[in-house]
């Protein structure tokens, strides 16, 4: 299949990741892989930028322009690069922590924008960077060297963004990397904002959420479901426990994205601008 | 042509939030700055939408004037308050314009001249909201001012059967003050020369950041920073600029660089704290030497601190904020005509050195109004700095490459075969990051070395205005230009020996230049708006010389020449005060 593509795999290759044997990121950094390569997108069309964690290091591991942001922050710089050069395919990637913890904000206003990007979320219900603590995302009763008494409730992250306006919402499981990068490929085709919630197995700090409890759990959407169907993915975005779907929870197409509603965006990207002070001139008579 | 005696008259227009106090003083300063006249307009308001006290002052002169004036020569009162709180400042010619019908029992030891402006509004226009236009013709038929001139500004500012109207309330003020004023007003107003633009430094900026071709602003509303946002929102569609109001500072800073990685010329702006949430952000610009330009518009904090009032409190922390060493320009415009072009140099700054600039005002300077000179575009300079041209066949681009000065050659992504990357983690010249410890050596050097010509190249350092030699030096910076400026004149008027050093680039500090003057100078003060005198704590640290003296304000109103002279009078050898 891969070598049928005029852009080869091994473009993709970027420095040697320092993750752990076995660590579920690996999964997920062949299927950004395979998705770019089937697409067809070469790594200077494609702009990464990722948050600090263990999954915000993912853009150093493959090849495109990159732009490693702080903690938390990746969404901003993301969505003000794609305004600034909307041809770009701009595809932000975080932890659970970096996503729903300590950049919430952005992750909800970005949802209810619409901006045209893909949000990856490595969700490994911990925070494995700084070794082992509680998450948003950890289950109840996680019991961590900060939680000594265990987690309390986590957050839904595909309910907030059905809730907050995101057009795109998608589980996958970076065991089962067909389904990742199909995701992915589905969320880079998707105009607006598209995220993708990775249950992503922590070899080390998460002893709980292993690949065979995932694999246990994980069920892929039955092909009757409608993501078009906002109360029904509602619904489907509460089960949580013995069965975990997986696939595009919930879609909607046809929506403006941010950009679309930019008057300054009307004329192409203002990246090709040219400058001219001049211009301003005709501003000044307003003062007189 | 006789040559004709100065004047400088001050208007000052006092009532409620939502009474029109500053629609009133704009149109006045606008009317005098068509008549050729320099106008000086600050405001004085509250954090309230309805009610309280608002005041706006109007100083109009024949020379050039920075600075608002306390003493009062014509005072507009659309409520009672104001004529009994600002009494105090009338001066004894001066002056008190009222609506008798519905402002009573009024005491007053200046001259009192009640127009009844409800009443002719409602005569004259069938609209009794147009009583402050009655009051603005009132005004101007007192100083004989050319009232084509009036009909002119509201022709263009409200238009259509408004406008007219309008021009109708302002004769009808006009004509009554014509019959009815019966002592002689002490000061003409009549127009001198070619009209000047009257506008704010928050406006002067956002002009500056046009001009400079910046397509890309994100920012988060405070006081006194706001109306920078909402005029590039105006013009967005006519100047193809980005504009976003991001759901915090957080986002708005780290936008701002997004956007700057590719390819724009970015900024935004803020007050105090909201500059506090953009620290991490800072030093992301720092790391990932993207170019940034950031406006600070101070008010008193810390935390919310006085939301409607002036300080120039956050100085120390600006210089310094965020964690680790990485280069930075902060530079505080002098005036509101240096706010246009601080602004200029800051855009070219960023780009060429490739960090965070910031852009330091205070609400003093953000919110006053000047008359200046029409902003002459040609000779507005636009430079990117460094830029990657792509050799062919290779992608060894490195974004952080270590070079001489320190500065690598920009590329922006979405260039066929160069990828671009960079990383807040410590990087290697490619922009992977890295723990080696000589990489990190190479790129804190790298950075320093930026920091170094920054300093010796970028920032132009401050000069010494008056004698090489006197009894008495000033020093200041940024917005209480105009202040220190006329303190000196009337020192000098006085015949004391003063001498006056203002910074408006302050980061880095030219810390040699200022130094030499310090060497020279007998008994020195800062004069800065803050408590603890952060410029002379700056010095000290960077010349290891000691300013004795200060003149701090930090009630929250601005520094007036008077506050400088009374302050020297009690605490200055100039005066004969013993040390
Ligand atoms: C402002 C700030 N706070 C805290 C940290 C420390 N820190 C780095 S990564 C991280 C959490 C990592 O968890 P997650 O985002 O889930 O990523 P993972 O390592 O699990 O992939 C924290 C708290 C930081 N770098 N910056
Ligand atoms: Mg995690």
């Amino acid at each position: 299949m891969v070598t049928l593509n005029r852009v080869k795999t091994e473009e993709f290759v970027g420095l040697k990741p320092a993750w752990c044997p076995g660590c579920g990121n690996f999964g997920i950094l062949n299927a950004v892989n395979r998705a770019l390569v089937e697409l067809e997108l070469e790594p200077w069309q494609v702009l990464l930028v990722s948050g600090i964690g263990q999954a915000g290091k993912l853009p150093h591991y493959t090849r495109g322009n990159v732009f490693n942001s702080l903690h938390g922050r990746p969404i901003p710089v993301a969505v003000a690069a794609k305004m600034a050069n909307p041809e770009l395919t701009v595809i932000a990637v975080s932890g659970d922590g970096d996503a729903y913890g300590e950049g919430g904000n952005h992750f909800l206003h970005a949802m209810r924008r619409n901006h045209d990007i893909t949000y990856l979320v490595h969700d490994n219900q911990v925070y494995a960077l700084t070794k082992g603590q509680a998450s948003p995302t950890s289950d109840p009763g996680f019991v961590t060297k900060t939680t000594p008494e265990g987690a309390v409730t986590p957050l839904n992250p595909i309910a907030v963004a059905i809730v907050a306006g995101a057009t795109f919402v998608a589980r996958s499981f970076a065991g089962d990397i067909d389904h990742l990068s199909s995701m992915i490929k589905a969320g880079i085709s998707h105009k607006g904002f598209a995220l993708i919630d990775v249950l992503q197995p922590c070899v080390t700090f998460n002893h709980q959420n292993t690949y065979k409890w995932y694999r246990e759990r994980v069920y892929k959407l039955e092909s009757g479901y409608d993501p078009a169907d906002r109360n029904a993915a509602c619904a489907k975005a509460l089960e949580w426990g013995d069965r975990i779907p997986i696939g595009v929870i919930y879609r909607r197409e046809g929506e403006p994205t941010f950009e679309d509603r930019l008057v300054a965006l009307k004329k192409g990207p203002p990246v090709k601008q040219a400058l001219d002070p001049r211009r301003a001139e005709s501003l000044l008579a307003e003062f007189m | 042509m006789a040559v004709k005696r100065p004047v400088d008259v001050n208007f000052m227009i006092g009532g409620e939030a939502g009474q029109g106090v500053q629609s009133v003083g704009v149109l006045l300063g606008k009317v005098f700055a068509r008549g050729g006249f320099h106008v000086f307009a600050d405001q004085d308001y509250e954090s309230r939408i309805r009610g309280g006290h608002n005041f706006m002052r109007v100083r109009t002169s024949s020379r050039k004037t920075e600075a608002v004036s306390e003493t009062v020569d014509m005072l507009l009162a659309i409520n009672k308050e104001t004529i009994d709180l600002h009494q105090p400042e009338l001066a004894s010619s001066g002056v008190i314009i009222y609506d008798g019908d519905t402002i009573k029992d009024v005491k007053s030891n200046g001259f009192l001249f009640s127009v009844p402006m409800a009443r002719l509004a409602q005569e004259k226009t069938g609209d009794k909201l147009m009583s402050n236009t009655v009051a603005l013709g009132a005004a101007l038929r007192l100083v004989g001012y050319d009232m084509a001139l009036m009909d002119g500004l509201l022709r263009d500012h409200f238009g259509g059967d408004v406008g007219e109207a309008n021009v109708k309330a302002a004769h009808a003020g006009y004509d009554y003050a014509a019959q009815n004023f019966r002592t002689e007003f002490p000061h003409r107003l009549e127009p001198i020369g070619a009209a000047r633009m009257f506008l704010t430094g928050n406006e002067a900026i956002a002009l500056g950041a046009i001009a400079a071709g910046c397509k890309f602003i994100a920012a988060y509303p405070m006081t006194p920073a706001t109306p920078i946002l909402e005029y590039l929102a105006t013009k967005a569609k006519d100047m193809d600029i980005l504009v976003v109001q991001p759901e915090d500072e957080i986002a708005a800073i780290n936008m701002a660089l997004g956007a700057s990685f590719a390819g724009l010329r970015a900024m935004t702006a803020t007050s105090g704290s909201g500059f506090c949430l953009m620290v991490e952000g800072l030093g992301l610009a720092g790391v990932t030497e993207t170019p940034c330009v950031i406006v600070n518009g101070q008010r008193p904090g810390p935390a919310v601190g006085l939301p409607t009032r002036t300080e120039q409190g956050d100085l120390a922390f600006v210089v310094h904020a965020a964690c680790g060493d990485f280069p930075r320009a902060v530079l505080a415009p002098a005036t509101i005509e240096d706010a246009f072009w601080v602004t200029v140099k800051a855009f070219n700054l960023a780009e060429r050195y490739q960090v965070p600039v910031i852009i330091l005002t205070d609400h003093y300077l953000a919110g006053s109004y000047a008359t200046v000179d029409k902003f002459d575009m040609s000779r507005v300079t636009i430079d990117r700095g460094m830029v990657y041209a792509a050799a062919p066949g290779g992608d060894g681009y490195k974004r952080h490459k270590v070079t001489v000065n320190g500065i690598s050659p920009r590329a922006f992504p979405g260039q066929k075969e160069v990828l671009v990357a960079t990383d807040s983690d410590e990087h290697d010249e490619a922009g992977h990051l890295t723990e080696s410890a000589e990489e990190r050596r190479a790129q804190v050097q790298k950075r320093q070395r930026k920091a170094f010509e920054l300093k010796h190249h970028g920032i132009t350092p401050p000069e010494l205005r008056g004698p090489k030699r006197a009894d008495l030096t000033l020093i200041g910076w940024g917005s209480t230009y105009g202040a220190i400026k006329e303190a000196v004149e009337l020192l000098l008027r006085e015949g004391k020996s003063a001498n006056w050093l203002h910074l408006n680039e302050l980061w880095p500090f030219p810390a040699e230049p200022v130094a030499d003057i310090l060497c020279d100078a007998k008994e020195s003060f800062v004069v800065e708006s803050n408590a603890s005198g952060q410029l002379a704590q700056i010095i000290r640290a960077e010349t290891g010389k000691a300013v004795e003296g200060k003149i701090l304000r930090y009630d929250g109103r601005p520094i007036t020449p008077a506050y400088i002279v009374d302050h020297l009078r009690k605490e200055s050898c100039c005066y004969g005060n013993v040390k």
